[in-house]
């Protein structure tokens, strides 16, 4: 029945669109730009992605290149399997590492600023919390490189306390990666994120605290039984914005960070393919792990948001 | 209703001031260092371990050396290029998509939606966006800076919730008075969404601000490369040597070096941090708003 309607509309939906594209016509003539940047700086790379499935050559063009099926694939799962696993491990490591101590941490400190009644130290707590954000990736990965020598002022901190005999060179170690990587992770976007869930709690109905005050409830058990359902959509809305960027956060602070001397812990997908594709201008085998890397991270994103309508109701769909 | 506290949440409130208090001092404190490091006498700084609290001897040579460097300048100017005209760009295309697609009656909106979403999961990537801008003739223009990301995905969505709110009556009686949409958007809804244009400008000026990547993928002269890659070359490949050729001795050179670096970093950063407090209420609006997408 559902097929025949659709039959009966076709021709006067067309209709009823022609009439629209006129009524509108200022509207569809702003649009056209903003389709266009689209189309050309999205959609093209898309469809140029047919180069992970050819031999490309410059000279040749995307169109010219032989197809050469899933060779590509093959070379790197195969003949480069020690660089892959490697790779694909140090990505989701990072990321897990992050998701387990990064994405808790903004939560746990608008918590503890929740808590502060005095307004103007909160205030100032908030803006000086904020400052990390304000500094640019190279600045950052920068002053990291400069406290974390083996002269530097971490080293010389913890000498002084007596906690270290041997200074540690943090940047050439590649066990120190990740902690550090994480670690200046959280410093700079700590106050930042935490913006979100003060928003969260103070949308939070002051009557629930009544309630629970009346009940019995301490602070401890407002903010549990409170506050943090109270912001739970909010925590697994970000978690979602943060899980659905797993593959390609951070590609441009682990470039900044990483050296020869750490690839075994710090080289991720993103910078692979940099190096590979666009240094070695192997551009299909670059393709082909960026490709590679689209398509998980495209899962992702589906994958969780699924998993979280069905235990929370909350989704970005 | 006030209750007294009770010894528990004394202990919790005394140990969360001044925990709180002592994290925030940890993100002060580097910033603090740095000044008073690019403000000292290189060869004390060399000799002196652990935290400074003021500058040794203070001295500005440091800044001397460095604002002497010709790439700094060049790398300002043309940041302050990429930061204005490309914002310009950004705001244009953002502005228009955004109201066109916060239009209620417009047939063809969600199928446009959709297509501007699907780039939020799925992108073809570095290599194949390379190609792109290299076969478009892009590769070591200004242009490679801010074409390919003329327009964020979520501060596109941003701008349509901004407009969203703005209430219909006003765009009924506008176009009563026979305006048509060119005039509604820019004499009534920029001006009305004027605070959330001023969140976009901040978001896409700073992104400006601080992007180097592209820069090192599209730009091969150096008379194009902005600040940060001009800091780069500073901060993480200790490339200073033509800031230190005129003094001699290798240890001093050293420490000047170092010193070069903090005050590079001040140079570049302190700016910023000076005009970001008065900033910050709209950053906070935009975060808020990019947060509760629909």
């Amino acid at each position: 029945m559902e097929k025949a309607a659709t039959k009966h509309f076709q021709p006067s939906r067309w209709q009823e669109l022609k009439k629209d594209l006129i009524r509108n016509k200022s509207l569809y003539i702003m649009l056209i730009p903003v389709v266009a940047y689209y189309f050309i700086f999205h959609y093209i790379p898309m469809y140029g992605l047919q180069i992970a499935f050819k031999d490309f050559t410059p000279a040749k063009g995307i169109w010219g290149s032989p197809w050469v099926g899933l060779e590509k694939f093959k070379e790197f799962f195969v003949y480069d399997s020690f660089y892959v696993w490697r790779i694909i491990r140090n990505t989701i490591l990072i990321n897990v590492y992050d998701l387990i101590f990064g994405f808790p941490a903004p939560i746990i400190f608008a918590l503890l600023l929740n808590e502060i009644k005095n307004s103007i130290y909160k205030r100032t707590l908030q803006t000086v919390s904020y400052m990390p954000h304000f500094i640019s990736t190279v600045v950052i990965v920068g002053m990291i490189m400069d406290f974390f020598s083996r002269d530097g002022l971490i080293n010389q901190i913890l000498k002084s306390l007596g906690i270290l005999s041997e200074p540690i060179s943090f940047m050439t170690e590649p066990g120190w990666f990740r902690p550090l990587y994480v670690g200046s992770g959280i410093w700079q976007n700590l106050g930042w994120g935490s913006i979100v869930y003060l928003a969260a709690i103070s949308n939070i109905d002051p009557q629930l605290y009544e309630a629970a005050l009346i009940d019995g409830a301490g602070r401890f058990r407002q903010a549990l039984y409170v506050t943090i359902p109270g912001i739970l959509p909010t925590i697994v809305i970000m978690f979602l914005l943060r899980v659905g960027h797993m593959m390609n956060v951070g590609f441009e602070k682990v470039f900044l960070m990483y050296n020869p001397l750490t690839y075994e812990t710090a080289d991720v997908i993103s910078t692979y393919v940099y190096r590979k594709g666009l240094l070695e201008m192997d551009y299909s085998y670059g393709a082909a792990v960026g490709l590679f890397n689209s398509v998980i991270n495209f899962l992702l994103v589906v994958f969780s948001n699924k998993i979280a309508k069905k235990l929370t109701e909350t989704s970005l769909w | 209703m006030k209750i007294r506290k009770s010894p528990g949440e004394i202990i919790f409130d005394t140990f969360n001031y001044i925990f709180l208090g002592f994290l925030c001092f940890t993100m002060l404190y580097p910033m603090l260092y740095v000044i008073f490091a690019s403000f000292s006498n290189p060869i004390k700084l060399m000799a002196y371990r652990g935290p400074l609290l003021r500058p040794l001897e203070f001295s500005t040579e440091a800044y001397k050396l460095l604002l002497s460097y010709p790439m700094i300048w060049i790398g300002y100017k043309n940041t302050l290029i990429y930061v204005v005209v490309g914002t310009a760009i950004n705001i244009l295309l953002t502005t228009m998509g955004g109201y066109v697609l916060s239009r209620k009656n417009l047939k063809l909106k969600n199928p446009v939606m959709f297509f501007i979403a699907f780039t939020m999961y799925f992108s073809g990537g570095m290599i194949p966006t390379y190609l792109l801008v290299q076969s478009l003739g892009m590769i070591d223009t200004i242009w490679a800076m801010m074409i390919p990301g003329a327009i964020s995905t979520t501060n596109l969505i941003i701008m349509r919730t901004g407009f969203h709110s703005v209430p219909d009556s006003l765009e009924e009686s506008a176009r009563i008075d026979g305006a048509g949409d060119w005039t509604i958007l820019f004499r009534i809804m920029i001006p009305l969404a004027m605070p959330m244009i001023a969140v976009m400008i901040l978001f896409y000026a700073v992104g400006h601000w601080n992007a180097f990547f592209n820069a090192i993928i599209y730009l091969r002269s150096r008379e194009l490369y902005p600040l940060q890659l001009v800091l780069r070359e500073i901060l993480i490949m200790s490339s200073t040597e033509n800031m230190t050729t005129g003094i001699s001795d290798a240890s001093d050179r050293f420490a000047v070096t170092e010193l070069i670096k903090y005050a590079a970093i001040v140079v570049s950063t302190v700016p910023i941090l000076c005009i970001y407090p008065f900033l910050q209420k709209y950053f906070v609006k935009g975060v808020m708003i990019g947060a509760i997408k629909e």
